[in-house]
């Protein structure tokens, strides 16, 4: 950059004098050029997701009506009955991830003002590491985990179905108390530490300077890491296929088996239809209010964190 | 927090201030205590997830040809070599497409893009792509590798499919890791008369690969790790050979899937075997990511 200057200005010194030959010139704009196709992958990347999604659901939305989608409270499409009704799937999708929100959002935050209010720095260090091997795992074992370990363990106290939300949210949320955790210990520990001294000075006590100090002040990020965690919990696929099952319905009864959008999809895919039948269509259509959903909340989390971020300096 | 300078029938009231720090003290320590608690339950359930696996499939993973040999109908038979083989393939492919195409685009919007709209756009586009559940960039890959391309369901189509779902998390990571290099270095070579690019790739880069590194180790960790996209892009639950890159595949997770899916008990222990499996292979590959930053990082 700051080459640039005299190397593009011949007056000052001789072009010729400091570039020991011109191909030097065009192999850099050649590398430049390169790197650029490279970051424009991922805005082809985007494009290609919303093409192919949009063009499938639109040839799907020729066959079942809005209506018929919207409107309809059965989701039967592989059934001689067929019905299009998204909400039932929507309905799996949202209980499930309210569950693993009831467990994210307090294992989190409790998690991240430990971390940051409490422990010693020897041990956040160890510890902050420790709680993110949970985000490392890879989703199908936290499935595992739910069908075979906890639902039979909760089925001493409930009766659970086989295939249940409880069990799936309740790994789901386990699953993203790093996501929710760590973003609000970086919100967390980026606020100043003159707030908290001042606190203190006006006689409050340690915990009353959290939560009328600290955590407000850190709200923006809070706010951000769970809309992320709600994302995520929408989004993921494994934990809710093994151990929610597939019957789509419209309840809230955690101890039944429900059937998510993902859980839908991963199910269609499983199944063999043929490209162009109208099942396979439903898996785009499917995957099309999947994909605006997370990509609304993903926007808002990013909204929310830059636009009610506390500034001080 | 009222700071109301009219008199307070409530403070009329209670002819002397008390300020109850004993009471105050005492709940906040059994908050510090419920604090260490949330903390706690979530490495109480990681400890006891691990345990549950090992107890279940320990015995099944060290069974004799469990790891080379090809799966059989019968639980406490065969193997699951084509699974491993597909995996590391999968690693590979992955490693191979996403770390020149990530590292270019983090070189780009660090060193060359000007500050211009379409930059923010890509910049929001990258942040935005990391947020998109991994079942949709299977719908991606169905799209554009199976049937655009004509790949079919097969090891590429996955492989690719993974490198996309993969990318914006080391571009990510590669941004953070070229920032963090002085500029001091930078301003040195130009100094020196060195080109743009000769300045990149003899001193920014070498000063940024532990960060670089860490990035890929974690975002090639978790597309080994990820199963959905493959479903959607044609893995298959059951395979005899051992798959090339143009050949029906599977991988480890679809191997657990599929192993968790069948009634029979006895697979369930070898799901848990895969488990362990597919643990150790992300293990191996953050070990080899430490020992290659140690290597390599310029103090």
């Amino acid at each position: 950059m700051q080459n640039t200057n005299y190397r593009d200005n011949p007056d000052i010194l001789s072009r010729q004098s400091l570039n020991k030959n011109a191909s030097e010139d065009i192999s850099e704009k050649i590398v430049a050029t390169i790197l650029f196709a490279c970051a424009l992958v991922s805005v082809l990347t985007t494009f290609g997701i919303v093409v192919i999604i949009f063009q499938e659901t639109f040839s799907f939305f020729q066959e079942v009506s809005f209506a018929q989608f919207f409107l309809d409270t059965k989701w039967t499409p592989l059934f001689a009955d067929r019905h299009f009704g998204v909400w039932p799937l929507i309905n799996g999708t949202l209980l499930t991830t309210a569950i693993a929100m009831a467990v994210a959002i307090p294992l989190g935050l409790s998690s991240a003002i430990y971390l940051s209010e409490y422990a010693q720095p020897q041990v956040a260090a160890i510890l902050r590491p420790a709680v993110e091997l949970l985000a490392g795992i890879p989703t199908v074992v936290y499935g595992y985990f739910a069908l075979l370990f906890l639902t039979p363990l909760l089925r001493n106290l409930m009766p659970l179905e086989i295939f249940n939300a409880l069990s799936a949210g309740l790994m789901m949320g386990i699953m993203i108390t790093p996501t929710v955790g760590s973003i609000s210990l970086d919100a967390i520990k980026a606020v100043p530490r003159s707030l908290r001294e001042g606190a203190y000075a006006l006689g409050i006590t340690k915990l009353e300077t959290i939560f009328k100090v600290v955590l407000p002040a850190a709200l923006s990020g809070i706010i951000a890491s769970i809309i992320l965690g709600i994302s995520r919990a929408v989004g993921e696929t494994m934990t809710v296929l093994i151990a929610a099952g597939q019957q789509p319905r419209l309840t809230i009864n955690f101890m039944e088996s429900v059937e998510t959008m993902t859980a839908y999809m991963a199910q269609i895919s499983g199944g063999d239809s043929p490209r162009g039948s109208l099942n396979f269509k439903t898996l785009y259509a499917v995957g099309a209010v999947l994909f605006i959903l997370t990509l609304a909340l993903n926007i808002v989390s990013h909204w929310v964190a830059n636009r009610f971020k506390e500034k001080y300096e | 927090m009222s700071t109301s300078y009219q008199p307070d029938d409530s403070l009329d009231s209670s002819a002397e201030f008390t300020d109850n720090v004993e009471s105050r003290e005492t709940l906040g320590k059994v908050f510090e205590v419920l604090f260490l608690l949330g903390l706690l339950i979530g490495l109480f359930v990681l400890a006891l997830l691990l345990f549950d696996i090992f107890r279940d499939g320990l015995g099944r993973f060290l069974s004799p040809g469990f790891l080379t040999e090809t799966p059989s109908r019968f639980p406490d038979q065969g193997g699951i070599r084509p699974a491993i083989i597909s995996s590391v393939l999968l690693g590979s492919v992955v490693i191979l497409v996403t770390v020149p195409i990530g590292v270019g685009a983090a070189l780009y919007l660090e060193e060359y893009a000007p500050k211009a709209w379409w930059t923010a756009i890509i910049e929001i586009n990258i942040s935005n792509l990391a947020g998109v559940p991994s079942i949709v960039y299977g719908l991606l890959g169905l799209g554009v590798f199976n049937y655009l391309l004509g790949f079919g369901p097969a090891l590429i189509s996955g492989a690719l499919t993974l490198s996309l779902l993969s990318l914006p998390v080391i571009i990510v990571a590669a941004r953070e890791a070229i920032r963090a290099v002085p500029d001091s270095l930078r301003n040195a070579s130009y100094g020196l008369g060195v080109t743009k690019w000769k300045t990149i790739s003899s001193h920014v880069l070498p000063y940024a690969v532990p960060g670089i590194l860490t990035g890929v180790i974690i975002s090639v960790s978790r597309a080994i790790g990820d199963a959905a996209s493959l479903i959607v892009v044609g893995a298959v639950g059951f395979l005899t050979f051992n798959p090339g890159l143009f050949q029906r595949f599977m991988a480890l997770p679809i191997q657990i899937y599929s192993y968790i899916t069948r009634p029979e008990p006895g697979f369930a222990s070898a799901a848990a075997a895969t488990i362990i499996a597919l643990l150790i292979l992300i293990l191996l590959l953050n070990g080899i990511a430490i020992y290659i930053r140690q290597r390599f990082s310029i103090s």
